[in-house]
Parts: structure tokens; C-alpha cells; sequence
């Protein structure tokens, strides 16, 4: 309300600047500085002569064509007809409709007055605040380079470059990690998630090789195995990827959350001229992952939202809930988790096999602790 | 709030500029006054309401709204305060409200102070000037307004290119908008001429303190540029012929010659379309400088892909108000009525000459900058037109302008008398001779050195003997030179300091690229590097860490003739943010000369690679900068140009003239 007060202001503002000279009767005024000016060249010419710059020639010469422009200004300088007040109304009552017509239809048009200004101070995650993400990385940046042997500090510090697209940096904290803490499963494939980050998405030699090192620590690394075969499908090789990825399905326990995904890719691979599956497509995910953090969660929650009103219509699908139930439990809210796996008890009631596999994941996912 | 309270003040302009652009003329073709009243008002409440605008836009910027989507490009909130600051025109959508901003300042000092003008002039040059004004307001509004919202905000900023994170962005730019816009003004004036079919020697009074302050900046931008582009790109240079240093000088080359012309017309009253001609075609250059600049009609070459909107308008500008311009100078100009004669050999005929040389200059540099541009827009093929061509083709004709040059202030209006100002400036003959002889002797090759001294030369001892010439310096009594200097017209003392600076600004350029040593090697610590009576010797490397940045420095000791003058430490800085490195130069001043070392490749086995270059008298290319502006300054600040700031009796008088 305060903005519309204020803009209101504005434009009243503007129509005074308008409205004003109209207003008020004001006659012609003569171009008297035209023979200003040439007054002052005669007094220049004057000068020169007295200064003995010029001749008496020159100076005569001279004052004869200055003095006759000044005549000439004279002559024009007449005063003119007579104002007509009928155009001064029009002009008004037309600037008047004018000017908030223009400014009001194209702010309508271009603004966004229903956006509160969010200036970083007034969001407790500024500069200067304690607890911002900013001052927190800056702690740990600082602490890693008094003590860069900390391979939890780099752990610690990774995901949070991952988060802010700062993938050089994500590389470099997860090598070091993984150089410090030893080869693991999990923090080979974290590196080669990092590479292909940093590399917009492909899965490079040195990424492939990360993920090759996982393969051979625990053949059976889900994470490992999907980059594996996203390597083969962008080397061309579609059937390997799909032999990979068959693999991994088989292999995987039913209620694996990126079941899903997986088998989304392998239909495209098998079927290319497959509709895309409902759901966001590798498409939306990319550009999930370009989105600014705020933008990207605000996606992800309309997407958990989304989901959870579709099983609320339709209980059946023992998957959907798991993976809303994962979400919940990822974005750390545990108390919706609750409720939902109770509703979900409830949904699937009459059909133990699906319950069974519910109660399995409500386990793994700790929902109850 | 903020950002939506200025985005429309911003639309709010738009609509005044509107109102302007259409009333004053109707009341001006009626001659009705109070229709015409209505321009000063509204170039004043709109001046306010863009100032208004930018304000908001820069508070956004220094409180890191990232709701906003162009300080959310554009700023990372790590970022020292000043840099939040600067980073307002540090991009295409800021940098174009800068644009407006200064274009209505110009409206409404135009307003305030032109109280001199007749009012049928001063409505039609307001009306004119709103076109402009309300084109750009809508162009920004629709193609890159700087307002445009997020929701919800993101977290954190993208960042300012480091390479704009530097105290040259907050001068240059502005300084640069400064110049261009102010040639708007020019071109109001023109138009406004050829709409009312009348001009005089007043006209070009009244234009040429604009012009004058227009060509100062301009002058002081591309100065400033310059020595950025210097001490910021780590190469050394301070010249690159590049596109958008060269739509920079186009406009100077032009407006220096309208800045010439325009006193051929208000002496003589001759000239008066080739004045139009060049004010139309100065801010015709202006306007293709400024979208050279930024977005780019280079950039917008390839930008034609990503955002064929602004590529359109942006050519839909220049079309407007260039081919509008020149056809409505078609159209009228042949109705005006010619003005004085003059012998080939006079001052007036010198400064026709200057014209020429300095269009024709302008024109090869247009012809370096837009044909390969013009090229690879029809046929793709990709062509580039480097230092040589320039130096060949703009070199030659710049000489001889500089030849001339200090002949043009000694010679008289009317008719001049070519062999007594070849005699009153043997001085400067000699001059040049004897240094041309010294530095032949002390340094020998390469040949265009000498020369190039002796043509410094024989501008700068011209420049000081005109003023000799004026004050009678040695022929006249103390007394009457005293008297004399000080009655002198300012006027004539800008023109003497403006060429003074040319001079000065000639010299450093031939000792900086005739005389300039550079040494580009790989050193260990402990290693010397020699160059001309300089040694330098790398000492270590070490790390530091900056607001926004973490930078490896070098540290080297600098010793001439084995003992030590000071320490340099170049250094090369990361931004993590946007992932990039910049190079930090170390600049050493000897005099007006200086040593100037930047980091190339660091080594793992604790070597860099280091350039290390020796620029004799390079501080003189940006000193004759300023020694020019101050010319420009103390023209500028001559009495003459301030006829009819109010002076009651005159006035009085005046207006009973047609009375009698």
C-alpha cells in the first residue's frame, strides 16, 4: 500500500512540472541575447584595435560586418502573435491524461509491485551476519589453509562449493579428501560427480576414471554405475549403457529412490521415440541445476508439493511414497515425513506386499528416530 | 520497494520526455510561450526522476538485493563497498541508465542555464533533446531494463568481471557518457537550426560552451581509458586500436573539428552547413560509440542470436536519429542563407584545413573499425585491422595536421600572410630542429624518432609563441605584457594549452613506442633482469588474500646503476566467484618515465615468467591529456561565452532596440 502512496506521489509530482507553465500566462520574450552576443564582438573588436592587433582597415572592415548582423538580429527580434488559450487547454488536458496513463499501463506492464525488496541485510544470511553461508565458508577456507592436511574440513567444505556452482573448488576439496582420508567407494564417486560437475555435465576421462576406482572398490555403487553408463551412452555406446543399467536394476533394492530415473534412461535408450515420462526429464534437471540455490529449491519444493497432492488423490503408488517421504527427510522435515508414512500406512492398508516394502523404506530412511 | 520505486521514476521519465518531445514544439511553431514554457519544467522533473531512478538502482546494488535480477548478475556481496558502487554501471543495463541519466542531466542544465536562449530555440533544442531521451527510456524499459525482478531472490550474486572490479570503472565510463551525450546537445542545436531554418553567429556561441564541456570529458575519458587499459590488461599497451577505443576517438576526431568549425562561424558566420553537418555526424559517431561500448554493435553482431530484440532497436536508434538527422539536413539545409568569404590563406581558412584533416582521419579509423565488422555480418568471413593499417593510414594524415597546426592561431581572420607566420615561428622551427638533431645524436634509429620529436616539438614551442606573439613577449614593455596577458581572452589561452597538451601527448607516444625496451624471460629467485640502467631482481613469491580475491605476488628490488630505488610487486589475483584470474601490474614512475613489471606463467619449480618493460616519457601521453582538458577548461571559462547570464542594464537596453 505504502508503494502505491508513494508512486502516487510521483506522478502528481510529474503532472506539476507539466501542469505549472501551462497555468500560468506568459508572453514571448524577444531574443535579446542575440545582439548581446554581438554587442560583445564589437567590444572585442574595439579591443583589438586598441591593443594594436589589427589595423585601422581590419578594424572598420570588421565593425562594419558585426554591426551588421546586430541590425540584423534587431529586425527579427519582434514580438509575435498573440497566444491562443484554446491550445493551452488542450495541451493540458491531454498531458494530464498522458502522463499516468503511459507511466501507470507500462508499470503495470514491467513492474512487479508485489515484490517485497530483499536487500541482503534484511535476510540474516549478509555479509557481517555471524552465521551467513558467506562468513561460514570464509571460516573454513581460512582454517583449511592454516591446516590444509584436514581431510574432514575438506569434506566438510565440498558439498557447500557443489551448492554454490563453484565446481573448481568442489574438485579440489573432494581430490583432497580423498587423498587425505583414503580411497573410498563414496568419495571416489563424490570426485567424479565434481569432475563431470565442473566439465558441465560430461562425464570426462578423469571423471570416467574416478568412477572406474568406485567400480572396483564396491562393484555394486549405484552412483558409480549410473555415471558409468551415462559415460558409455555419451561415448556412443548406447547397448553398454543399457547392459550397465539393466545390471544396476537388477541389482537394485526394489524401493531404491532412483529406480526411476534409471529406468527413464534406459526407455529412452531402448525407445527413442518414447514419449518422455511424466516427471521431470534429464532437461528439467539440468536446468534445476543451473538454477540459482534460492530458485532451485523453490523448484524442488513445488515438485515435492506436487507429488504429495497426487498421492493424496491416489494412495496406490508405494514408490511416489517413498520418494515423498525421502524428500521430506532430505529437506529435514521430519515432522511431515510422520505424517505422511502414517498416511501412507493408511493408503495401502489392503495391500501387504506394498506395505511390507513401505515399513522397509520407512526404516532405512530413519523416519521414526 | 526500492527497486520498483525506480523502476518507475524511470517510466515516469519516459512519459515526461513524451510531453516534452511534442508541446515546446507546437507552442515554438505557434509561438506560443506558454506551450513552450512547458520544456524547462519537464526537462528538470524528468533530470530528477532519472536521478531518482539511478539512485534506487545504486542502493540496490550497495544493500545486494539479489530480488533485483540485474544486481544478481552483476554482484557478489563479498564485494568491497566501493565496487558494489561501481558495479552499477559496470554492465550493459546499468551502464545505459548511466547513459540516460547524464542525457537528462544535459536536458536540464540546458534548462537552467540557457536562460540567454530565445525561446523558440531553446523549446525546439528541449523537444529535440526529449526524442532522444524518451527513444532511450523506451529501449531500456523494453530491452534492458535494469528492474526486471527475481522471486524468489537467490542467495548469493554472480559477480563482477574482475577485470571491471578496479577504480577505472568508476571514472571512465561516466566520463566517457559524459562526452558522447554531451555532443547530443550539438545536435539538438543543429536540428533545432534546420528545423527553424535560421542560423548565426549567436547559434554558435551558444553551442560551444556544450561542445566544449562535451569534448572535455570526452578528451579525459579516452585519456583515463587509456592508461586503464595500461596498467589493468598487463600488457604494456596503451593503445590497441580495438573497436571500442576507436569508437571513442571517432567522436573526438569530429567534435574536435565541430569544436574548430564552430569558431569559424561565430567570427565569420561562414561554414554554417558544414557545422550542421559535423554536429549531426558527431553524435552520430557518439551514439555508434556508445552501443560499441557496451552492448556492443560488435557484440550485438553475435548478440543478434541471444537477443534479437535489442539488437533491432539498438539499429532502429541509430537509424532514426542518423539517417533522420542527415535527411532532415538534406531537406534543409539548402534553405540557409550562405555567410561570410574568406582567402584560402587565413585563420579561417587554416581551420577548414584542420576539418579536413581531421575527418579524414576519422574516416580511415571509421573505415579500420566497421569494415570488418561489415564484413563478417554479410559474408562470415572474419578479417582483423590491427596496429598497421592505422598506423599507415591515420599516422600520415595526423602528421600533417600536426605540420599545420601551429600555423592556424598565428594567422589573421580573412586574409592571412603565410610567409610572416613562417617567419614569427622560426623560433619553433629552430626549436624542433635542435631536437630533432639531439635526439638523432643521443639515440640514433629508428629515423621516425627524431622526427617524431621535432614534430612535438614544433607544436609545443608553436603553441607558447602564439601566446608570445599575443602578449608581445619581448618586444613591448613588462608592463604592457603583464597588462596584455591578462586581458588576453581565456579563450586564447585554451587554445594554446590544448595545443600545448597535443604536443606533450606526441612526445610520449614517440618515446614510449620508439625508445620503449622490454624484456620477456623466465627467472628463479635470486635472478637479475636488466633493462636499460635498471636491474631488477626477483626476491619471492608469496600469497595474500583480498576482500573478494586470494593473490600470489612477486616481490622484485629494482636498483639503477647498482643501487636500490624501490620494491615492485605485481601479482596475480583469483576471483573465485567467477572462477577467473586477473593480472595485477607493478608500475614504477622514473620522472615521466616508468618501469612497468607484470607475472606471466607461475612455475612449479618456483620460476615465473615475467614482462618487464622500460617506457620512456609514457607519463606524457596522459599528462597531454590533461594539460588538454585544462585547455578546454580555461576556453570554457572565458567570459565571452557567458553573454546574457543575466545582466540586467545590458538586457534593458537591448529589448529597446526594436522599439526605436
Amino acid at each position: 500500500m505504502t508503494l502505491w502512496f508513494i508512486l502516487g506521489i510521483m506522478t502528481a509530482a510529474a503532472l506539476v512540472a507539466v501542469i505549472w507553465p501551462l497555468a500560468r500566462a506568459r508572453e514571448l520574450q524577444s531574443p535579446a541575447s542575440d545582439l548581446a552576443v554581438y554587442r560583445d564582438q564589437l567590444e572585442e573588436v574595439e579591443r583589438d584595435r586598441a591593443d594594436g592587433r589589427i589595423d585601422h582597415d581590419e578594424f572598420e572592415a570588421a565593425r562594419v560586418e558585426v554591426s551588421r548582423r546586430l541590425l540584423g538580429a534587431a529586425a527579427a527580434a519582434t514580438v509575435e502573435a498573440a497566444p491562443r488559450s484554446g491550445r493551452r487547454i488542450a495541451a493540458l488536458a491531454s498531458a494530464v491524461v498522458a502522463v499516468p496513463l503511459i507511466a501507470g499501463s507500462l508499470y503495470l506492464v514491467l513492474g512487479s509491485p508485489d515484490l517485497p525488496g530483499e536487500p541482503i541485510a534484511s535476510r540474516g544470511t549478509g555479509e557481517g551476519q555471524p552465521n551467513s553461508v558467506a562468513a561460514l565458508i570464509a571460516r573454513i577456507e581460512a582454517h583449511l589453509e592454516a591446516e590444509p592436511s584436514d581431510g574432514r574440513g575438506w569434506e566438510v567444505i565440498a558439498p557447500v562449493y557443489m551448492r554454490l556452482e563453484r565446481y573448481d573448488d568442489a574438485v579440489k576439496a573432494r581430490r583432497n579428501a580423498l587423498n587425505l582420508l583414503g580411497a573410498t567407494a563414496q568419495r571416489e564417486v563424490d570426485l567424479g560427480e565434481a569432475l563431470a560437475m565442473a566439465a558441465g555435465g560430461v562425464v570426462t576421462a578423469d571423471s570416467k576414471a574416478a568412477f572406474d576406482h568406485a567400480a572396483a572398490l564396491d562393484a555394486e555403487n549405484p552412483k558409480a554405475m549410473f555415471y558409468l553408463g551415462l559415460a558409455a551412452l555419451q561415448d556412443g555406446s548406447a547397448g553398454e549403457a543399457a547392459r550397465i543399467w539393466h545390471n544396476l536394476i537388477a541389482k537394485a533394492p526394489p524401493n531404491a529412490p532412483w529406480l526411476p530415473v534409471v529406468r527413464e534412461q534406459l526407455a529412452r535408450i531402448e525407445n527413442p521415440s518414447a514419449p518422455p515420462p511424466p516427471g521431470p526429464g534429464p532437461e528439467d534437471v539440468a536446468a534445476v541445476s543451473q538454477m540459482p540455490p534460492e530458485a532451485r529449491n523453490q523448484f524442488i519444493r513445488g515438485m515435492v508439493e506436487r507429488l504429495a497432492s497426487r498421492l493424496h488423490e491416489d494412495g496406490s503408488d508405494v514408490e511416489g511414497w517413498l520418494r515423498l517421504l525421502r524428500a521430506y527427510m532430505v529437506m529435514g522435515e521430519r515432522d511431515k515425513a510422520k505424517t505422511a508414512a502414517s498416511e501412507a500406512r493408511g493408503a495401502l492398508a489392503r495391500e501387504p506386499e506394498k506395505l511390507k516394502l513401505l515399513d522397509e523404506g520407512i526404516r532405512d530412511l530413519h523416519v521414526a528416530d | 520497494m526500492i527497486a520498483e520505486v525506480g523502476h518507475y521514476a524511470l517510466v515516469l521519465a519516459l512519459a515526461l520526455a513524451l510531453i516534452q518531445s511534442v508541446v515546446p514544439l507546437i507552442g515554438a511553431r505557434a509561438r506560443d510561450g506558454a506551450l513552450m514554457a512547458v520544456a524547462t519544467p519537464t526537462a528538470l522533473a524528468q533530470f530528477a526522476f532519472v536521478a531518482l531512478s539511478f539512485v534506487m538502482l545504486v542502493s540496490c546494488y550497495v544493500g545486494s538485493d539479489f530480488s533485483v535480477r540485474n544486481v544478481f548478475e552483476n554482484l557478489h556481496s563479498a564485494m568491497p563497498l566501493i565496487y558494489k558502487f561501481t558495479s552499477t554501471w559496470g554492465n550493459h543495463e546499468g551502464s545505459m541508465l548511466l547513459w540516460v541519466l547524464i542525457l537528462s542531466l544535459f536536458g536540464a542544465l540546458v534548462a537552467v542555464f540557457a536562460a540567454n536562449i530565445p525561446d523558440t530555440l531553446k523549446a525546439t533544442v528541449l523537444a529535440v533533446q526529449a526524442w532522444i531521451a524518451a527513444t532511450f527510456y523506451l529501449f531500456i524499459l523494453t530491452t534492458s531494463n535494469p528492474f526486471l525482478r527475481l522471486d524468489p531472490a537467490p542467495f548469493e550474486g554472480r559477480d563482477l568481471n574482475p577485470i571491471l572490479q578496479d577504480l577505472g570503472l568508476a571514472i571512465h565510463p561516466p566520463l566517457l557518457y559524459l562526452g558522447y551525450v554531451g555532443f547530443s546537445i550539438s545536435f539538438s542545436f543543429a536540428v533545432a537550426a534546420l528545423i527553424e531554418g535560421r542560423i548565426d553567429a549567436a547559434w554558435a556561441r551558444r553551442v560551444r560552451p556544450w561542445l566544449l564541456v562535451a569534448w572535455m570529458c570526452l578528451t579525459a575519458g579516452i585519456s583515463m581509458g587509456s592508461y586503464w587499459a595500461y596498467y589493468e590488461l598487463g600488457w604494456g599497451g596503451w593503445w590497441f586500436w580495438d573497436p571500442v577505443e576507436n569508437a571513442s576517438l571517432m567522436p573526438w576526431l569530429v567534435g574536435t573539428a565541430l569544436l574548430h568549425s564552430a569558431v569559424v562561424m561565430e567570427k565569420r558566420e561562414a561554414l554554417k552547413i558544414w557545422n550542421l553537418l559535423l554536429a549531426i555526424l558527431t553524435f552520430s559517431l557518439s551514439l555508434i560509440g556508445t552501443f560499441l561500448v557496451r552492448s556492443g554493435v560488435l557484440t550485438s553482431v553475435h548478440a543478434f542470436a541471444s537477443d534479437p530484440l535489442r539488437g533491432v532497436f539498438i539499429l532502429a536508434i541509430l537509424v532514426l536519429f542518423i539517417g533522420g538527422g542527415l535527411g532532415l539536413f538534406a531537406w534543409r539545409a539548402p534553405l540557409l542563407r550562405q555567410g561570410g568569404l574568406f582567402a584560402p590563406v587565413s585563420r579561417e581558412g587554416a581551420l577548414v584545413l584542420n576539418n579536413l584533416f581531421l575527418t579524414t582521419a576519422c574516416a580511415t579509423v571509421f573505415v579500420g573499425t566497421l569494415y570488418p565488422l561489415a564484413l563478417e555480418a554479410l559474408t562470415g568471413e572474419k578479417i582483423s585491422v590491427g596496429a598497421p593499417f592505422f598506423n599507415t593510414t591515420f599516422g600520415p594524415v595526423f602528421a600533417c595536421l600536426l605540420v599545420a597546426l601551429p600555423f592556424g592561431p598565428l594567422l589573421s581572420w580573412k586574409r592571412g600572410d603565410l610567409a610572416g607566420v613562417a617567419q614569427r615561428l622560426a623560433g619553433a622551427f629552430l626549436v624542433a630542429l635542435i631536437g630533432l638533431a639531439a635526439s638523432f645524436v643521443l639515440e640514433g634509429k629508428p629515423l621516425l624518432a627524431p622526427l617524431g620529436v621535432g614534430l612535438a616539438l614544433f607544436v609545443i614551442t608553436g603553441a607558447v609563441t602564439d601566446i608570445c606573439e599575443r602578449i608581445g613577449l619581448l618586444r613591448t614593455p613588462l608592463a604592457t605584457v603583464l597588462r596584455r596577458a591578462a586581458g588576453l581572452p581565456r579563450s586564447a589561452w585554451g587554445t594554446a594549452f590544448a595545443h600545448l597538451g597535443l604536443g606533450i601527448t606526441l612526445l610520449g607516444i614517440v618515446g614510449e613506442t620508439q625508445w620503449g625496451a622490454e624484456r620477456i624471460v623466465s627467472v628463479k629467485p635470486g635472478d637479475k633482469v636488466a633493462v636499460r640502467n635498471y636491474d631488477v631482481t626477483f626476491d619471492r613469491t608469496f600469497n595474500r588474500t583480498g576482500p573478494n580475491y586470494t593473490e600470489l605476488a612477486a616481490a622484485f628490488t629494482v636498483r639503477r646503476h647498482g643501487e636500490i630505488v624501490g620494491v615492485m610487486e605485481p601479482s596475480k589475483r583469483n576471483f573465485a566467484a567467477r572462477q577467473m584470474t586477473t593480472t595485477e601490474s607493478a608500475l614504477m614512475a622514473r620522472g615521466v618515465s616508468q618501469l612497468y613489471l607484470s607475472l606471466g606463467e607461475v612455475n612449479a619449480d618456483g620460476s615465473v615468467g615475467i614482462r618487464l618493460y622500460y617506457k620512456p616519457l609514457v607519463l606524457l601521453i596522459w599528462l597531454g591529456g590533461v594539460v588538454m582538458v585544462l585547455g578546454g577548461g580555461l576556453s570554457l571559462s572565458d567570459r565571452r561565452l557567458r553573454v546574457g547570464a543575466p545582466k540586467p542594464a545590458r538586457a534593458k537596453a537591448a529589448v529597446m532596440v526594436p522599439a526605436e
